[in-house]
């Protein structure tokens, strides 16, 4: 092989076309009713998370077998987080907050299959998930508190003077929380599925292709971390925004 | 000209880049920390881990922003 066809055969796929969406059958152009790859990835991460919760607890075993008992570490996990973070008067958000994390979870972990497309690295997705949560955390925090949720911007344990100024930084932080809470989930996957396909590039030429191979295998434990890690951090930062609506006091 | 404005955005999207070490430098600063706390004080450990993976997320959503400052300047402009 020369040079020239090795350097073209580390070309053939860019970085970024795992991302593209397109249309399961044929080719033609995408609707909002079109089925694409990612609605069957939605669709198989919620038909995980149906086998993992409603058919592996089905037998209801006094000692639970091992379905079972990972479906109820992962329910005893997030209960207890949200039990943590947003105390007891914030379980009644408890199914909210479950169903992110499992969505997320499995969005993530099943993006990792080879040929597979992860939602979750795509900002509409997470974008609308994070307003989602903005909005319904604001107008929680109106109807539980009214004008007292204002609260939250009104730093009284500052000095008078300082309020107005903390008052502007701290409303602009409120407004940002959506913003981060999606490109924190959508950066974190497209960036290590990114690197990952870069490394994949590098693979098909011969001289560095151990290294590369070496790399993707690093990376991908990574990405198995990040996948996790990344789910509970959205759901963590859902648990923090939901006690601020209910205990806005600062 | 018009390679002139590609150089632009090509060097634009590597200075981009440079914000990730802050990101680094922060996320290290955080796990640094709480490993030096948890050491010192190994029972508080445990209830710490969701303040230290909150300090954790904000800390890297920065250096996902210059990243995503880099991807824009690459294929969005």
């Amino acid at each position: 092989m020369t040079m020239a066809e090795e350097e073209a055969g580390g070309l053939v796929f860019h970085p970024m076309d795992q991302f593209v969406v397109k249309p399961l059958f044929g080719a033609g152009e995408v609707n909002w009713y079109t089925p694409t790859n990612a609605t069957l990835w939605m669709a198989l991460a919620a038909l995980a998370i149906t086998a993992l919760l409603v058919f592996g607890t089905r037998g209801r075993a006094i000692v639970p077998n091992r379905v079972q008992s990972i479906a109820e570490l992962l329910y005893g996990m997030v209960h207890k987080m949200v039990e943590d973070v947003t105390g007891k008067d914030g379980l009644k958000y408890f199914p909210y907050v479950m169903t992110l994390f499992c969505f997320i979870l499995f969005a993530n972990f099943l993006g990792l299959l080879p040929k597979s497309f992860s939602p979750t690295s795509h900002i509409a997705v997470t974008a609308v998930l994070a307003v989602l949560v903005f909005a319904g955390v604001t107008v929680l925090g109106f109807v539980k508190n009214g004008a007292h949720f204002l609260g939250l911007f009104w730093v009284s344990s500052a000095p008078l003077a300082l309020r107005p100024v903390l008052a502007v930084i701290e409303l602009i932080s409120y407004f940002v929380r959506p913003v981060s809470h999606s490109i924190r989930l959508a950066g974190n996957i497209m960036a290590g599925h990114a690197v990952i396909k870069v490394f994949a590039a590098f693979a098909a030429i011969a001289a560095i292709a151990p290294v590369s191979i070496l790399a993707i295998t690093a990376m991908y434990g990574l990405e198995v971390l990040v996948a996790l890690i990344q789910a509970y951090v959205f759901t963590i930062l859902t648990c923090v925004y939901l006690k601020d609506a209910l205990h806005p006091a600062h | 000209m018009e390679n002139l404005g590609q150089l632009g955005q090509y060097l634009g999207a590597g200075l981009a880049c440079v914000g990730m070490a802050g990101a680094a430098m922060g996320v290290g600063n955080v796990a640094g920390n709480y490993l030096a706390g948890a050491l010192r004080n190994p029972s508080a450990a445990a209830s710490q881990t969701a303040t230290l993976f909150i300090g954790m997320a904000f800390a890297e959503a920065l250096g996902i922003f210059s990243f995503l400052v880099a991807l824009l300047l690459l294929f969005a402009v």
